[in-house]
């Protein structure tokens, strides 16, 4: 009986997890070398890889500091009212809550062409919804609650103590940041840029209503997985895909990495 | 530094945690601040070391009123509980952190920092880190630390709390010592009595936000001012009908009088060892206790019980044994007014000179 449970176990890892990975891999090297490299220099991977690069970048950039900030102020701060704080910290899981297609759409309702904010920035020259800043913001909305559920608890467990020390001791707030707190939130700060970056690079629902999947424009490479995959351009789509999958297993190590220093101290 | 409180009052939210207390400190003293736990007393210190903001009243050092300041600027030390060692940095980087914030040159910093590890006696820890030493050793670094940038006050919340028994006696008289050599200000936080008593010049007193009493260790052993104190300070035995009592009689003319007696108050014997026979009472002895260096004995004088305390040199008593007591003196209160009572019988009724 055991023994079944166990072979059952191994079955369902191996079809959820091991399959689609091999499939990836076998079917990006379907028409050799040649056709994988043809797959990835299409102008519209590059352009796609490229789009989801620059995503990356921003939003892990933007996440990291807003995040650290907010985990801060959610923390410490004392001139938020526990109320407050409370609502703000059931807010900042909305994301996780929501579907990311709706996270999408908000956007589009928000600050797409036609509503007045829209038009406004519009008007300035900043296009918005189906450009690049829309799809910065989308996958911002998604990736938001990581940043701060990796530090806050971190700095719940290392108290305010060591920090008023550092007050007594004639040190100011940026000073005793640097000094005293980041050394001890770094460990989660980088576990938390890790899922970050994991999570945006993977992003497909909420960039997809948002950017509209304009080939070479807005299309990053998630969606020309999709597109790929619905052009039954199957080799295309696997080689774009094994390149991203490449960069998640690489981040994983990471974070087995990073975990273990943060559990160290 | 000369410090002066006044009317301090702390809420949180609906808490009253500090209630109107005032008092003046003189420069150089070291203060315990003694109370129960969640009495207020660590607020009063965070509020002196600007960790806290009063509700109101106001704190002034050197007549200069310290209410607006950051800590920063407040020129304190502060000793935490838990000693809120920076976890990631060596014992010599802890202590040189308020000389580095100074911007001190770094052979100074060298300097001052290996003086003060002398003085604590951490010379050859200088390179460890605070998870590899033991906690008298912490103690001592978190001392050195609160100690480098010169502060003209130390506050110490609850210093000896995380050590364990042994070494806190120790480190009680080390500390006492290594105040008194550097002759900085200081207040202490502490919930037990005995080491208030130890080391404290001045004791003040803390129960629900209220300052009860201050005064020196043995003022507030012989004068209690309040019930409050009377009771906390040493393990008092509280007595209902104290007129019931041999030579307390009279304390009857004041209604509604309740009494406190402390077991050092309470001279017992077996019937003839006490000489003044003429002053005792008849008790019957409820249990022993054993207490390492004494014996702790529960009495029963009709239905009032009594706590006192005998030498392992005398007789062993044994439960149900009938003895005598006598009375030394009690602490008298009621809803107006408290005072201590001496027993009138212990003045001889009929001197013989020889």
């Amino acid at each position: 009986m055991r023994r079944l449970w166990i072979t059952l176990t191994y079955i369902v890892f191996g079809i959820l997890l091991i399959a689609p990975l091999i499939k990836i891999f076998t079917g990006a090297w379907e028409d050799g070398l040649q056709g994988f490299m043809d797959a990835l220099t299409r102008p519209q991977s590059l352009h796609a890889l490229m789009m989801t690069g620059i995503i990356v970048v921003v939003v892990t950039l933007i996440n990291t500091l807003f995040g650290v900030m907010l985990a801060l102020y959610l923390v410490r701060a004392q001139w938020l009212g526990p109320k407050l704080k409370r609502l703000l910290n059931s807010i900042v899981d909305l994301p996780f809550a929501v579907s990311p297609v709706i996270g999408g759409l908000m956007i589009v309702l928000i600050l797409g062409p036609n509503t007045v904010i829209g038009a406004l920035f519009e008007d300035a020259g900043l296009k918005i919804v189906y450009a690049l800043p829309g799809m910065i913001l989308a996958t911002l909305f998604v990736t938001f609650p990581i940043m701060v559920r990796e530090v806050m608890p971190v700095l719940q467990e290392i108290g305010a103590q060591q920090e008023e020390a550092a007050s007594t001791l004639g040190a100011y707030s940026w000073y005793t940041f640097w000094k005293v707190t980041w050394p001890s939130i770094r460990w989660g700060v980088i576990y938390g840029v890790v899922l970050t970056v994991a999570r945006s690079l993977g992003e497909f629902g909420a960039v997809l209503v948002v950017s509209g999947n304009i080939m070479n424009k807005t299309q990053t490479a998630t969606t020309l997985v999709y597109q790929d995959v619905e052009n039954f351009n199957v080799v295309a789509a696997n080689g774009i895909a094994l390149v991203l999958a490449a960069f998640s297993v690489g981040l994983l190590l990471l974070m087995e990495w990073a975990k273990k220093r943060k559990e160290v101290h | 530094m000369h410090i002066e409180v006044r009317n301090l009052n702390k809420n949180f939210g609906d808490f009253h945690a500090v209630k109107d207390v005032s008092f003046d400190i003189e420069k150089g003293k070291l203060i315990g601040l003694l109370g129960p736990s969640g009495g207020g007393k660590t607020s009063i210190l965070r509020m002196l070391a600007g960790l806290e903001a009063p509700s109101s009243g106001d704190i002034v050092f050197h007549g200069k009123r310290v209410n607006d300041l950051p800590p920063q600027e407040r020129g304190i030390g502060f000793v935490f509980q838990n000693y809120a060692l920076f976890k990631h940095m060596t014992v010599f980087d802890n202590v040189a952190f308020g000389l580095k914030v100074k911007k001190m040159p770094k052979e100074q910093i060298r300097e001052r920092v290996m003086y003060l590890v002398e003085l604590t006696g951490l010379k050859g820890f200088e390179h460890r880190y605070p998870h590899q030493l033991s906690g008298g050793q912490r103690q001592r670094v978190a001392f050195a630390r609160a100690l480098a940038p010169e502060p003209q006050l130390l506050l110490l919340d609850e210093p000896f709390a995380a050590i364990d028994a042994k070494i806190r006696t120790e480190l009680r008289t080390w500390l006492k010592e290594m105040i008194e050599r550097v002759g900085i200000t200081s207040i202490f936080v502490t919930h037990d009595q005995d080491e208030a008593i130890e080391v404290a010049d001045e004791i003040m007193i803390i129960s629900k936000g209220r300052l009860e009493q201050k005064g020196s260790p043995w003022d507030i052993y012989k004068n209690p001012e309040t019930p409050f104190v009377a009771s906390f300070i040493g393990e008092s035995s509280f007595i209902d009908n104290i007129s019931s009592l041999r030579g307390f009689e009279s304390a009857a003319v004041h209604p509604e009088t309740k009494a406190l007696i402390r077991p050092e108050y309470i001279e017992l014997g077996k019937p003839g060892e006490i000489k003044l026979a003429s002053a005792t009472m008849p008790a019957t002895v409820k249990h022993v206790h054993f207490r390492g260096s004494e014996w702790m004995v529960e009495l029963m004088v009709g239905d009032t019980k009594l706590i006192t305390y005998r030498s392992l040199e005398k007789d062993v008593l044994h439960p149900g044994e009938n003895v005598s007591v006598l009375l030394h003196r009690a602490y008298l209160f009621n809803d107006s007014d408290s005072w201590i009572m001496e027993n009138p019988l212990k003045v001889d009724p009929m001197p013989i000179h020889i």
